[in-house]
């Protein structure tokens, strides 16, 4: 699918920084769907936070993005759907192909790549609205629905996050009465809602309590298989239980990346073994 | 899962475009409405200030008449509705704020302030009129108890009657909810850290109020007297129900000699239909935007200095 | 070292005098009950409105020779006080007056300070938001005598009557604008509040399901902070309803039950000031019959008031 071409106003600005690509000169996308990073690198004004990213993830796989804090972890994450644009003095370069998509052009249609990528925030935020209304948020701004395919969307949507259950009989109560991992359960199922391909999290169990993160880490396993996950954590031991792929960052750079389970147990790099073994970070 | 219609992005753009045009053309409307106020109040007034206007009493002729009596009633009735208002606002806001226990009493107290401050301004021109004036007609007005010869500066007399302190006092009453508000908003500034490391040093409680809440405040409660003060200078209407619109030829001498105030000045020329008299209404706007102006800088020069040492 | 440092430290600090623990707890006590005292002020202020309004308007309904009941007060559509042998009072065509200011001046000032608050929180950078949050300021700042005098000098004489000649020197259209300029920076500045009360975590929610900048402010923000905006309409209402100096110069002295906004109407607050600054009798019918008017006055803006505070509160409560 073609993004509609429109005018939008972007950090990025192409001539300068190379951020249009040009297509023959880019290697080819390996995968119909994955991302694939290529020299990419991001600034907040002239704060440089990442340099030279070049990083593959897979389709229907969990990558998990670990690092110390301020490393650019949460920074690559916030451009995967271009979050960064709210962010005044916030620009990248390199490119960065997700799902087909070129993320970093000019042209690129936002709304629309929000859309195929969903997103999961660190403090779960729920809208001051019903469940219902909360969960059909997303569907309602892209498309219109008859009254009972918008309620199976919610159902379903609901179903896949593990929350159906447990709210079926309020949906149409406040969803701030939830609990803290109820919520962030309803900002999944939220994102699912509008079809997405990827979604991503950023530290989505920071907030919550240690049974609440359990039931998500749950979820993200059984997600996979039909979304491609990017997850940020600051936790090595979600990393391990919920990722394929890890991809360790450090002062701005890509240190290691590969098999969660050689990361974790068989790294490659010094100071991937350090961080991973709790002596730093 | 994708059921439903696809809606254009086109149309989702449209409805984008047309958000931000009307927030540009509400805003720009707002700033035009000022412009056109200020522009025209000019043109009308220039022309007739000069110091003549500034030193003279009222006339029955426009060309002749000046505003010296409202002007030096004006800062009268404010220098007292300020030195009433502000130090009891205060009070009251440290009492909710670092005093009053956290009951349905307090919550009671601070819907009644917030209701006094919706209490339209002539309202509490018929209650100054009641307490001030006539003490509530518990004596005669016309047989009011005297201090001192009715020459001198410190005369007083019970019931106040259609004075200067009366009208002071009044103006408190208007002003003085939005200086309580004001000055809590300011107290809930000072970090609770603040107040925590005085007491852990065994400070009493009006201690930490008096060496560490206040001082750390009283930046943020100038804006709030500030803002109180410019709302005292420009209210008419619990004046008018105190002293009535006069046409004065002296200046206020003592705390009971009548007065007027410009706000009061230019209501009584520009409901006159004759041109002439609209241009000297004008003339009285622009003298008191000016002392609004210039009793702001002084206000914000003030809190300028005393923010410094703290950061 | 520091050991001997702090010894000395220890010794100094029994230096100084000891301050007597028994006036401490006076002391404290006085200050704690001063202040509690000059707190009560605020609360006897408001009886002591409650008191004078209910004996005065008493006086009016009361009094020897009065033919005016509650119910002809409340229910009577013609006001005539000062005209003719017997005059009537029926408070109904200065309500009414009241009512078609403050409707002109909320069609005015609730959508353009709205939007003008969606425009600072929204979209305005930091600088600009600095520069129209000082404009409003200023336009706050301006006594409303001056509103008036505008209303009467440059609205009726330039804006209105030029659009048709049905307009006169007084009508409550000129008033009634003049009202929502003035109420216009109320409005702004605490729905501005509202809208930047509501959380950042929530737009970027919004944005990452693909939402536009209408959607988010449209769906998430506005919804969002919608008592808030509610309690600012309803102040700046109750503002509108309680001005003086701007309607008793523009809206013209005649009052009558219309809903013609190029008529002359007089509202509650103008009647007032009319008997104030004529010469009717203080113990007359006339004179009196202001204080039930102001009683009118202040059961309305008293209920709007509360319900204001009350929405307020719970939007607050949303929050935190």
């Amino acid at each position: 699918m073609m993004p509609t071409v429109i005018q939008i106003p972007s950090p990025v600005d192409p001539s300068a920084e190379g951020a249009t690509p040009d297509r023959a000169s880019e290697p080819a996308v390996s995968m119909a769907k994955a991302i694939q990073l290529r020299g990419f690198s991001a600034w907040y004004s002239a704060h440089q936070v990442l340099s030279a990213v070049d990083l593959d993830i897979a389709a229907n796989r969990v990558c998990a993005l670990i690092g110390p804090s301020g490393c650019g972890k949460s920074t690559l994450l916030r451009w995967m759907n271009r979050m960064n644009d709210t962010i005044l003095g916030a620009r990248a370069s390199g490119s960065l192909h997700l799902h087909g998509l070129q993320v970093l052009s000019p042209d690129l249609d936002v709304v629309d790549l929000r859309r195929r990528v969903g997103m999961v925030f660190q403090k779960p935020n729920p809208f001051p609205k019903s469940i219902f209304d909360n969960v059909a948020f997303g569907p309602r701004l892209h498309r219109q629905y008859g009254r009972t395919d918008l309620e199976e969307l919610v159902e379903q949507s609901l179903r896949s996050s593990a929350l159906w259950t447990e709210v079926k009989d309020r949906l149409h109560r406040s969803a701030l009465g939830l609990s803290g991992g109820q919520q962030q359960r309803l900002c999944i199922a939220r994102a699912i809602a509008v079809d997405p391909e990827v979604l991503l999290m950023d530290e989505p169990c920071s907030a919550l309590d240690p049974r609440s993160t359990a039931s998500i880490e749950e979820l993200i396993r059984e997600l996979r298989e039909t979304y491609t996950i990017v997850i940020v954590t600051h936790n090595m031991q979600q990393a391990s239980r919920v990722s394929d792929t890890t991809a360790f960052f450090d002062e701005g750079r890509l240190i290691e990346t590969g098999e969660t389970d050689e990361v974790f147990t068989a790294p490659r790099e010094r100071r991937t073994e350090d961080y991973v073994s709790g002596r730093f970070g | 899962m994708s059921a439903g219609r696809a809606i254009p992005i086109a149309r989702r753009l449209r409805h984008d475009r047309m958000l931000l045009i009307a927030c540009l053309s509400a805003t720009t409307l707002a700033v035009a409405v000022l412009s056109a106020l200020l522009i025209s109040v000019f043109i009308q007034g220039l022309s007739s200030l000069d110091w003549h206007f500034l030193s003279s009493y009222a006339s029955r002729k426009a060309a002749n008449a000046g505003i010296l009596a409202p002007l030096m009633g004006t800062l009268w009735v404010c220098a007292i509705c300020g030195l009433i208002a502000v130090p009891l606002g205060v009070a009251t806001a440290l009492y909710l704020e670092e005093y009053a226990p956290r009951t349905r009493l307090r919550s009671l107290v601070q819907l009644n302030i917030a209701n006094l401050s919706g209490v339209p301004s002539i309202v509490y021109g018929i209650l100054g009129l009641a307490a001030f004036a006539r003490c509530f007609g518990a004596i005669s007005t016309d047989d009011p108890w005297t201090l001192g010869s009715p020459d001198s500066l410190f005369f007083l007399q019970l019931p106040f009657g259609r004075g200067v302190l009366a009208g002071g006092l009044t103006l408190a009453l208007v002003v003085l909810p939005i200086m309580i508000i004001a000055a809590q908003e300011a107290l809930r500034t000072v970090p609770k850290s603040l107040r925590h490391a005085a007491l852990a040093l065994g400070s009493t409680r009006w201690q930490v109020v008096w060496k560490v809440t206040l001082p750390a405040a009283l930046p943020t409660m100038m804006t709030g007297a500030i803002l109180s003060m410019s709302r005292a200078i420009g209210e008419a209407a619990p004046l008018l129900v105190i002293g009535g619109v006069l046409l004065l030829f002296s200046v206020p001498e003592n705390l009971m000699s009548d007065f007027t105030v410009l706000p009061l000045q230019i209501y009584n020329w520009a409901g006159r239909p004759q041109d002439d008299f609209h241009k000297i209404a004008a003339g009285a706007i622009i003298v008191q935007l000016v002392l609004l102006l210039l009793f702001n800088s002084v206000a914000l020069f003030i809190r300028h200095k005393l923010q410094r040492p703290l950061q | 070292m520091t050991a001997i440092a702090a010894r000395a430290a220890a010794e100094l600090a029994q230096r100084g005098r000891v301050r007597g623990v028994a006036f401490r707890r006076f002391y404290e006590r006085l200050l704690h009950f001063g202040l509690l005292g000059l707190t009560l002020l605020s609360v006897l202020t408001t009886v002591a409105i409650i008191v004078v309004l209910v004996k005065e308007s008493g006086g009016f309904f009361f009094m020897e020779g009065s033919e005016v009941t509650f119910v002809s007060f409340f229910t009577g559509t013609v006001w005539s006080p000062l005209l003719g042998a017997k005059p009537q009072y029926g408070v109904l065509p200065l309500v009414g007056g009241t009512v078609l200011v403050t409707s002109i001046a909320g069609l005015f000032a609730l959508p353009i300070g709205l939007l003008t608050a969606v425009f600072l929180s929204e979209y305005a950078s930091p600088r600009t938001r600095m520069l129209l949050k000082a404009i409003l300021e200023v336009l706050a700042g301006i006594p409303t005598v001056v509103y008036g005098f505008f209303a009467l000098t440059f609205i009726t004489p330039y804006l209105l009557q030029p659009l048709s000649d049905r307009f006169g020197t007084y009508n409550a259209m000129g008033a009634g604008i003049a009202v929502g300029i003035m109420i216009l920076p109320i409005v702004c500045s605490l729905s501005e509040d509202a809208l930047r009360g509501v959380p950042q975590s929530l737009r970027d929610g919004a944005y990452a399901l693909g939402s536009t900048k209408f959607d988010v402010t449209a769906r998430v923000v506005v919804p969002a902070g919608l008592s808030g905006i509610v309690a600012a309409f309803l102040l700046a209402l109750t503002r509108a309803i309680g001005e003086t100096m701007i309607v008793a110069l523009a809206a013209g002295g005649l009052a009558q039950l219309t809903a013609n906004p190029a008529e002359q109407v007089q509202t509650m607050t103008a009647y007032m000031v009319q008997i104030f600054l004529g010469d009717a009798p203080a113990n007359g019918i006339e004179y009196r019959s202001s204080y039930a008017v102001a009683m009118t006055l202040f059961a309305i803006t008293f209920v709007m008031t509360w319900t204001g505070a009350l929405v307020l509160k719970r939007y607050r409560e949303e929050y935190e």
